[in-house]
């Protein structure tokens, strides 16, 4: 099977370092971004099929090229209302530990590449279900763009999740 | 050739090759103790193999070749060249033996004296005698170049199978990379002249035929065929339904490849099952040896092939199932001859294809399993209070083997007892979609039925739809597929908001899909189609309720996301043909959620289909209220159907109610005359059919169907009651129903009869021997209203007292499982007597299987009839009056 790409992990334990590339996307308005190295796929609307019994973030399973992709409503794990019937949405494609995941989301933007020294920590502020999920703040022009932590965001072995 | 000869040359061959690589190796690093202990290994491996085989010569060269690798090793002698030499020179004079073994089956004349001398003063530490001038060593070094294109020069008819796992991967690299040496004649210059050319092409010829190829690299193709298979179904779904496609033709030409390729492919990995076994004649001989007894190990079907990957994972479990029965199944030889068997005892393995599966069957004719042990151990480990035991019938109990750390063997001996046993059978089973199931008679024996699948690559599984939802359901543990409509005879039934259904005599439980998996609430379900997916888990069978079902498919187990893994509904999932992806039910995960344990307390399918009534065994109640606030309860065995219809299409015949039912009058029958008809709205019944006879019981409300050991402790005298019993913890009458069938029809059970008796002016004399009084309170009014003169007694020692007051009866009728002396043992007492030895008599039991039925008629019985078959018992008791009376 093809091993595309490399864990997260590494990506996101480079923050440090001058420039980083994120994939954007949109939930809601707010932008968000993850490591482009994670990102193995970007798909567009998927038939998907639905999981009796899942947690309720979980979308369904999708076939992706012979490969099973569990699809995540990342709106839900996000706490946010549920996205309207007719919109249609996209997905960016992660691979975890070996297993893929499609992160359902509004609309997938352009890669950015950000400067290290435009990172912060979460404010204190920040809800705490998206503190959990964000690995940090970029400040951009006008917007601000949160980075997501696809790790926590698919451990569902804890919390909320269940 | 000999299988094992063949099979000792190939690897003997490949051995040695590596060998020479590892000699030279050797040499330039005299101090890696790896490669030493590699040679060593080697070396050895071809003595014992040879000592093994009969080959002196061989064995001999080897084994003093080995001493002077043993002083290597252990640091006695130097690693020089000179000492190289002389070991690759007997590995020469080794191969060249093994040439000639090759061509003629047999070592060749001759002696190997003077190269064991050499060797032998090696070993001894003298400096090596310049008897023999070693040739150069590393012309001696050099194998013939195994010349990979090398045509067959004579094809052995020796197709040894492709799938030889190789252990060691390695092996066939080392084997690749053998260096070509340059200069190759001169190495044969030290075997003996005859075996010259000639044995050195024979050599590769064996090598040649067959190649160890990486288990990776098979599962790999294994995966890759699977994709392949589920792809070309893909493309099948979008090009039928078209006939004039172009794509056609080749597609189907890529169908067939594929198929061919598929089973190729399967073929390298199929392993025959005999390789999983043959350790065990050895196992058992050494426990023979052990503890004493006579055990002869039969195995049937060795042959049967199944994929390696199954074969691995069941190794280990039939190991432990031949040990166990070896062990604690085997009596010693005193034992088995107090109990009249042959002091050998037999321990029978037999595997045969069935069905896309296989069937593996480990049986004995040991003691069985000693329900009270289990039992005492059950309660000491917590497993199961007293009152639930109780409440267990014994196969519920003999379960319990199956549950972590239960052993019952007294002591732990060197084999068996130490408590991991058949929990990790079982388990190991489960893992690969197998399933084992039990049968035990406790002084007759256990048999275990292991079913699994073929191969664990590709599934064959049901697709079905509930909820707008598609699910795969493996085929291995679906029975049968029954619809079911508002109409047809066999409807679903609602049991206070359980679903049941009634399946050739029997309930079947029946558990929603859509209710399971939270897709939406299941109304109506008697009204509308539905199907039930009839489902086996270890003994353990239910229906599932779905919408729809499709057809099968060749699906391609892929686990679930480690998110979803803690639904235990799920087994996994697939991609279907059409590209949709598709979760895979768990039938154990299925049955666990229905509050069934799924290693198998329901009951089991005989018990299910005949309660037996007596002793401790459960019986099926139907608790309804009719008349007063008083529960009554009737055997559910008995009740046809329920019912409730509406008061206005009750009518009248002759002042006494009756409705159309199913097209025919069916008349309504109150019970104990107190009760009464509902005004308006519908009316609850209970259906007894037989034949062209059904009947409607009318009563106020059906409370319940509940399990229950059923014990009349009261007795009353008024007709229609049996008496009062305990059922669920309330006080509950029950009901005659024979008592309410002849009040319908005065002919309910004398009809058919009539004709056959003829003359019906003296009564047939029928003893009745069974301890259930609810039982012989049942039988007695039905069979006199068919005309027979009944006398109903409660214990073979009654009927003996009978016997001996000089009473004589027609036919007699017994139970089987009694307190005292059971049916069998009354039937060898009334057979061994003179005066009933030719009365026929006739067996009733629960246990009505092909078995019992050849054990009842040794023992004297005419006939067998399992409990509640009613038409049966009165067909038979026909049959054998006439025939009783003709003799």
């Amino acid at each position: 099977m093809n091993q595309l790409v490399p864990a997260g992990k590494r990506a996101l334990q480079d923050l440090s370092t001058e420039t980083q590339d994120y994939v954007t996307m949109f939930i809601d308005g707010q932008m968000f971004g993850i490591p482009v190295l994670t990102v193995q796929d970007v798909l567009g609307p998927q038939k998907i099929t639905r999981i009796p019994l899942s947690p309720p973030e979980v979308a369904g399973s999708l076939n992706l090229r012979g490969r099973i992709v569990t699809a995540i409503d990342v709106r839900k794990r996000l706490g946010l209302s549920a996205r309207s019937e007719k919109s249609t949405s996209m997905s960016v494609v992660v691979d975890m530990s070996g297993e893929l995941y499609s992160l359902m989301v509004d609309q997938v933007g352009e890669v950015l590449s950000l400067k290290s020294a435009a990172f912060e920590r979460n404010p204190p502020t920040l809800d705490p279900v998206w503190r959990d999920f964000s690995a940090g703040i970029y400040r951009l022009d006008g917007k601000l763009l949160v980075v997501l932590d696809v790790a926590r965001l698919l451990d569902f072995g804890k919390g909320e999740g269940v | 050739m000999d299988d094992l000869l063949s099979e000792f040359l190939t690897e003997t061959s490949e051995s040695l090759s590596t060998l020479d690589v590892a000699l030279v190796n050797l040499e330039q690093n005299p101090n890696d103790r790896e490669i030493l202990q590699n040679i060593f290994r080697l070396v050895h491996t071809i003595k014992g193999t040879c000592g093994f085989l009969g080959l002196p010569r061989l064995e001999q060269v080897a084994h003093s070749a080995e001493n002077v690798l043993g002083k290597f090793r252990d640091g006695e002698l130097e690693v020089n060249a000179e000492a190289v030499t002389l070991i690759l020179t007997s590995i020469d004079r080794i191969k060249s033996i093994l040439s000639h073994l090759e061509q003629n089956e047999t070592e060749p004349e001759g002696n190997d004296q003077d190269l064991i001398v050499r060797l032998n003063a090696m070993a001894e530490g003298k400096a090596a005698p310049a008897a023999a001038p070693p040739p150069p060593p590393k012309a001696a070094a050099a194998p013939p170049p195994k010349a990979e294109p090398e045509p067959m020069p004579e094809p052995e008819p020796e197709p040894e199978p492709a799938a030889k796992a190789a252990p060691e991967p390695d092996h066939e690299e080392h084997g690749a990379s053998t260096p070509a040496s340059p200069s190759t004649l001169p190495a044969t210059t030290e075997a003996k002249a005859p075996a010259g050319a000639a044995a050195e092409a024979k050599e590769s010829a064996v090598a040649a035929q067959t190649i160890r190829v990486n288990v990776e690299l098979l599962e790999n193709l294994m995966t890759l065929v699977s994709e392949l298979v589920l792809t070309r179904n893909q493309l099948l779904q979008m090009v039928r339904g078209r006939d004039d496609s172009e794509f056609s033709a080749p597609l189907q030409r890529l169908s067939h490849i594929t198929t061919d390729l598929q089973e190729g492919v399967m073929k390298t990995r199929m392993q025959p099952i005999g390789n999983a076994w043959a350790k065990l004649p050895r196992i058992v001989r050494d426990l023979s040896v052990e503890t004493g007894k006579k055990i002869d190990l039969q195995m049937l079907g060795a042959e049967t092939e199944l994929d390696r990957q199954v074969l691995e994972l069941i190794k280990d479990p039939l190991t432990h199932m031949v040990r166990n029965s070896a062990d604690h199944g085997l009596e010693g030889v005193e034992e088995r001859r107090k109990a009249g068997k042959t002091e050998v005892g037999k321990v029978v393995l037999n595997a045969y294809h069935e069905g896309g599966h296989i069937i593996i069957e480990v049986s004995d004719d040991g003691r069985g399993l000693n329900t009270k042990r289990i039992r005492a151990k059950a309660v000491q480990n917590g497993l199961a209070s007293e009152a639930e035991l109780d409440a267990m019938t014994d196969s519920q109990i003999h379960q319990f083997i199956f549950k972590a750390g239960f052993s019952t063997a007294e002591k732990v001996t060197s084999v068996s007892g130490r408590g991991v046993g058949m929990d990790v059978v079982r388990t190991n089973i489960e893992k690969i979609g197998g399933t084992i199931e039990m049968k035990s008679v406790e002084g007759r024996g256990s048999t275990f039925v292991i079913k699994i699948p073929l191969t664990l690559a590709i599934v064959s599984a049901l697709i079905v739809e509930c909820g707008g939802e598609r699910f795969a359901i493996p085929q291995i543990s679906v029975l049968e597929l029954v619809r079911t409509t508002g109409t047809s005879e066999n409807g679903i039934e609602m049991i206070n908001n359980a679903p049941v259904l009634r399946l050739r005599d029997r309930l079947l439980p029946l558990v929603s899909l859509k209710k399971l998996l939270r897709l939406g609430d299941d109304d109506d379900l008697s009204k509308r189609e539905t199907f039930i997916v009839v489902t086996q888990v270890g003994t353990y069978t239910f229906g599932i309720i779905v919408d729809r079902v499709f057809d099968t498919e060749e699906i391609v187990v892929k686990p679930v996301t480690p998110i979803l893994r803690n639904i235990t509904m799920f087994s996994g999932n697939t991609i279907l043909g059409d590209g949709s992806v598709i979760m895979i039910l768990d039938p154990n995960g299925i049955a666990a959620a229905t509050g069934e344990m799924a290693m198998g307390t329901g009951q089991t399918a005989e018990a299910t289909a005949a309660r037996d009534l007596h002793g401790q065994e459960k019986t099926s109640l139907l608790v309804f209220r009719a008349g007063g606030e008083d529960l009554k309860a009737v055997p559910l065995a008995l009740v046809a159907r329920l019912e409730e219809i509406d008061i206005g299409t009750i009518e009248h015949s002759h002042g006494k109610p009756v409705t159309q039912y199913r097209g025919h009058l069916m008349p309504l029958i109150m019970v104990n005359g107190a009760c009464t008809m509902k005004d308006k709205g519908r009316q609850p019944l209970l259906v007894f059919s037989d034949r062209d006879h059904t009947m409607g019981l009318v009563v106020d409300e059906i409370v319940d169907i509940v399990e229950d050991v059923l014990k009349v402790e009261l007795t009353v005298e008024q007709p229609g009651i049996i008496g009062t019993a305990v059922i669920a913890n309330k006080a509950t009458d029950v009901i005659d129903a024979g008592y309410y069938l002849t009040q319908a029809f005065g002919d309910w059970f004398g009809a058919a009869e009539e004709a056959s008796f003829g003359d019906r002016s003296v009564a047939k004399r029928v003893l009745l021997v069974d301890d259930s009084l609810f039982f012989r309170n049942l039988l007695t009014p039905l069979l006199s209203v068919a005309g027979f003169d009944v006398t109903a007694v409660e214990s073979v020692d009654k009927a003996l007292q009978l016997r001996e007051a000089g009473a004589s009866f027609d036919i007699i009728i017994s139970d089987i499982e009694m307190p005292g002396m059971n049916g069998f043992q009354f039937a060898e007492a009334v057979r061994g007597d003179a005066r009933w030895m030719t009365t026929p008599m006739i067996a009733l039991s629960s246990h009505a299987t092909e078995k019992d039925f050849e054990r009842g008629r040794k023992v004297g019985f005419n006939d067998y009839v399992a409990k509640f078959d009613r038409d049966a018992l009165l067909q038979t008791l026909a049959q054998t009056a006439t025939h009783g009376g003709m003799a």
